[in-house]
């Protein structure tokens, strides 16, 4: 098929950016969307143009490091799906595909469809795990763990860290990918311990970091690619109300 | 050179305990006046940075990443093995350490696999301990699931997704590490080179991937992390960015090189779609538990497969390995589907392809056990190419998937280059000549969280470190070197790209080193390769500059490097002349069965690099099994 391509290019953080349109033929319904940029670049850089510079590396849906806003949704058309398992059979010949990068002051745009989203472990790094150190734990069924807490700890610990939640909040709110990492751990005895510092420590920083407050929209749960539940902004809510009331510092 | 490979004396059983009672000791104050290096922050990176730091020492960590959770262990789906014996099913600590000697093909060494299988119950506590949602009965004890190359079910779980969950839980640790200040995290920051002085290992050249810096960094001891070279294939089920060069890089400062012609070839990946195909992708072995693997027994059978009656249908692992069947080790599954499609009976576009089929399983279990046990797998494999594997066998092929080859390193994780320490898939150490499934992550959290914490105080402890500064002249040589790299391969100005070289590389090392090897194709892939990397350093193209993000020259840095690494690699493939495990040389076979040759190959080919890669000096680490008797490898 024949697609017509409307991609942001920008040199760098600081530079202007705009969209330039690409004409590309030949298209496989088979290729994955990333491998249609891949051809793409590959005719940019012969007839000697800069590729477009996109993140990805697993191209599997798991590491987080693809993203890119398609056709103005963040990861494109397809529910649950990350731009790298996107595949052209989703389109026809003769579409217009817009691409543009994630949009959020806390995402600052490196170049082209790159973004930095170092925010987001600085997130983690104020609370975002269990202090415990390595070398001497118990066995590990001497805390038995329901089924049920389990899968639902899971259900909040498949967030890959991507940033389509925040790119697709009007807000640019990180609430959901937030929500997701106090919700695995707060759902687990092993959480239970910090659960409230938890809350309170990783929600400050995610306002220090300058990304926007939740208001309802629930845009982000619609974008996630790995389907994580707005619930899990309620339940957050909840502990940081909590904390805040029983906090006695 | 002499090889030491330091293995402490006494019975297999109690040599870790021993070497960790008599190991020195580094007192908690002086912990802190160490520095540190870990490049690469996988698994194996991530465990031992955090450890590292909780310890005491001044860690500094880099990855190519924007962040550490981006590692390509995030991939690993199926599992970890541990010898927990919670099924109560005839587990222990000696039956994991026979099945991995075993499964590599007797050619790992006996006391770090022993070892390996003894800390392998402490990985499980300490990520329970980290809240890793490992997968549970309704009792609330942990469950277990099969895999392949053992009989008993010792493989815990996180849904399909145990690697991303094992890494968070040490991402998680280590940007603890990092909030504490313990941690200097460097992300999008590739090491280039490896600086020694004196001898000994004792920094990094880095280039910031964002702004194109080199910088050098100075430290007591430097670990490399670096994961595997499956990429030199250009097609595998590495993520994109894995690559040698860090491991290339400390092997061309004198490391050994060990055993680099072991690749493991993963049996169950979705096949080939077309030339613009850019990476493959593993459909885990775990499947094999329930998936039945067939072929039709015609030649050229292209019937819909449900038009193929059960009689017609060649279960052929079920029928050569009655007693493992699906469950057979990685490489004789590989080459099983290769033979049958070599043989014309292959599925699918260019009949390279067979069934994994789930039709019976779906029959006895019901749709919600098998959507329970793979659902995320079978989304993957229905994104990628549209058909339902509920209702339609999935079709899988064969392909590159994990590297036992790595640096050559002693009992204590140290090459031949003392100071530098390598963990994980970037290491030779435990997996022999073919490694089972779910011992990757196993090992990379073992040398990360449970072996060098000792191993690396020992060393420090010895002393007779004096402190280096990055002005000194080995650091500006190799910083200037790479300097150079980067502007020499802006400059040539050539038509090619980086990727279409990787492609036709890859190419040469599939025909002629890949799942099948023999004396005349190596010979000829020894010829191509210098010609390619000729035809590379003249015709290449790089568009942009050095001073900014610039993912092109990225790849043509690593391109460079896979280019003279390959060529290592066939080297050592030609030079033993046996089959083991995933070393398949066609002259050295019974009937298709690998056939090792015990008395003049049971060693470590350890290559040292000599200023010409394709002229390496062999050093041999003999292999002696003391505890286990060399049998031939049988899972009939
Ligand atoms: C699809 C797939 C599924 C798998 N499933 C399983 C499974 O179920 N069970 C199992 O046991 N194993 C599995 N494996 C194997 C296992 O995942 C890997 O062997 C293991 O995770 C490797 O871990 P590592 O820490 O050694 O390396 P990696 O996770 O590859 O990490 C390498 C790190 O080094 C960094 N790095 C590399 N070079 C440089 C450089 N020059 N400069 C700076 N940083 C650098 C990277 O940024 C990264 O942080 C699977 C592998 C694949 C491909
Ligand atoms: S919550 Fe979903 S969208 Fe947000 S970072 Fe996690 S996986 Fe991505
Ligand atoms: S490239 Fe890894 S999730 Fe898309």
């Amino acid at each position: 098929m024949r697609l017509r391509l409307h991609i942001w290019r920008q040199a760098g953080p600081d530079a202007q950016g705009m969209l330039k349109t690409y004409d590309l033929d030949n298209v496989s319904e088979h290729m994955s969307f990333l491998e249609m940029l891949d051809v793409l670049n590959e005719q940019l850089m012969e007839k000697g143009e800069e590729p477009v510079a996109f993140d990805h590396d697993c191209r599997e849906g798991i590491c987080g490091t693809c993203g890119m806003v398609i056709n103005g949704r963040p990861h494109g058309p397809l529910a649950r799906t990350t731009a790298c398992q996107l595949h052209m059979r989703t389109f026809k010949d003769g579409d217009e595909i817009y691409i543009e990068p994630w949009r959020a002051t806390a995402f600052p745009v490196v170049r082209d469809l790159v973004v930095d989203r170092s925010s987001f472990d600085r997130i983690i790094q104020k609370g975002g795990f269990i202090s415990v150190n390595t070398g001497n734990a118990q066995d590990g069924n001497a805390i038995p763990i329901s089924k049920t807490d389990a899968d639902r700890a899971m259900d909040a610990a498949a967030c890959i860290g991507c940033g389509a939640c925040v790119a697709a909040c009007p807000n640019a709110s990180a609430m959901l990918f937030t929500a997701a990492k106090i919700g695995h751990l707060a759902s687990l005895p092993q959480g239970q311990a910090e659960r409230f510092s938890r809350a309170t420590n990783m929600v400050l920083q995610m306002d220090a970091e300058g990304f926007g407050s939740c208001t309802n929209h629930y845009e982000c749960e619609a974008a996630c690619p790995k389907g994580i539940s707005a619930e899990w902004i309620a339940a957050m809510n909840r502990d940081f109300a909590k904390a805040a009331i029983t906090s006695r510092d | 050179m002499d090889l030491k490979n330091n293995i402490p004396s006494g019975p297999l059983e109690q040599k870790w305990d021993r070497h960790r009672a008599e190991l020195k000791l580094v007192n908690p104050a002086n912990k802190r006046k160490f520095n540190v290096i870990v490049v690469g922050t996988g698994l194996a990176g991530a465990s031992a940075a955090a450890t590292l730091a909780e310890l005491g020492y001044n860690v500094q960590a880099f990855t190519y990443h924007d962040s550490p959770r981006r590692a390509h262990s995030i991939a690993a789906q199926g599992g970890i093995n541990a010898a927990k014996n919670y099924q109560n099913d005839g587990d222990s600590v000696w039956r994991l350490f026979y099945d991995t000697i075993k499964g590599g093909d007797f050619r790992a060494r006996e006391a770090n696999v022993y070892r390996l299988a003894q800390v392998s119950v402490n990985i499980i506590d300490q990520c329970v301990a980290q809240g890793v949602p490992f997968a549970r009965e309704y009792g609330g004890y942990l469950a277990n699931r099969s895999f392949g190359g053992a009989q008993v079910s010792r493989t815990f779980y996180a849904r399909g997704q145990t690697g991303q969950q094992l890494l968070i839980g040490a991402y998680q640790a280590l940007e603890r590490q990092v909030g504490l200040g313990k941690v200097r995290m460097h992300t999008k920051k590739e090491m280039m080179d490896l600086v020694v002085v004196n001898g000994r290992a004792r920094g990094i050249v880095t280039r910031d991937l964002t702004t194109g810096k080199i910088e050098t960094h100075a430290a007591d001891a430097v670990l490399l992390c670096t994961g595997g070279y499956g990429n030199v294939f250009y097609l595998s089920t590495n993520a994109k960015a894995c690559n040698v060069t860090a491991a290339f890089r400390a092997h061309k400062r004198g490391a050994l090189f060990g055993n680099p012609c072991y690749t493991q070839i993963h049996p169950t990946c979705i096949p080939v779609s077309g030339d613009y195909q850019s990476k493959l992708t593993l459909m885990s072995e775990s499947l094999r538990n329930d998936g039945r693997i067939w072929v039709p027994k015609k030649r050229g059978d292209n019937r819909a497969p449900d038009q193929i009656p059960e009689d017609e249908r060649d279960y052929y692992l079920e029928r050569k390995y009655p007693s493992f069947g699906n469950l057979s080790p990685r490489d004789i599954a590989s080459r099983a589907a290769k033979e049958a499609c070599d043989d014309g009976r292959g599925v699918g576009p260019g009949g390279l392809g067979v069934y994994l089929d789930f039709a019976d399983a779906i029959k006895r279990l019901g749709r919600k056990t098998i959507e329970d046990r793979y659902g995320n797998l079978f989304e993957m494999y229905e994104r990628i190419t549209g058909e339902d594997p509920y209702s339609v066998p999935m079709r899988i092929y064969p392909a590159v998937h994990y590297t036992m080859g790595g640096l050559w390193v002693d009992y204590d994780l140290m090459s031949n280059l003392p100071g530098l320490f390598v963990l994980g898939e970037a290491n030779f150490s435990d997996h022999g000549a073919n490694r089972l499934g779910a011992s990757a992550l196993m090992q990379g959290l073992a040398d990360g969280y449970f072996v060098i914490p000792y191993t690396l105080g020992g060393y420090l402890a010895k002393g007779g470190l004096d402190t280096v500064y990055t002005d000194a002249p080995e650091f500006r040589e190799a910083a200037a070197a790479a300097e150079q790299k980067v502007h020499t391969l802006l400059n040539i100005n050539g038509k090619r790209t980086p990727a279409s070289f990787h492609r036709e590389l890859g190419k040469i090392m599939w025909d002629y080193c890949g799942m099948a090897r023999n004396e005349a194709g190596l010979k000829t892939a020894l010829k191509k390769i210098p010609e390619l990397r000729e035809e590379f350093w003249k015709n290449l193209t790089v568009p942009g500059s050095g001073e900014a993000l610039n993912q092109t020259l990225e790849h043509a840095t690593r391109v460079a490097d896979f280019m003279e690494f390959a060529e290592l690699m066939c080297v050592d493939a030609l030079h033993r002349n046996e089959s083991c495990g995933g070393h398949f040389r066609e002259e050295y076979q019974d009937e298709g069965e690998a056939k090792r040759n015990d008395d003049d190959y049971t060693y470590v080919a350890a290559w040292e690099y000599t200023g010409d890669t394709a002229k390496p000096v062999l050093h041999k680490e003999n292999l002696v099994f003391e505890n286990v008797q060399l049998a031939t490898r049988s899972y009939k």
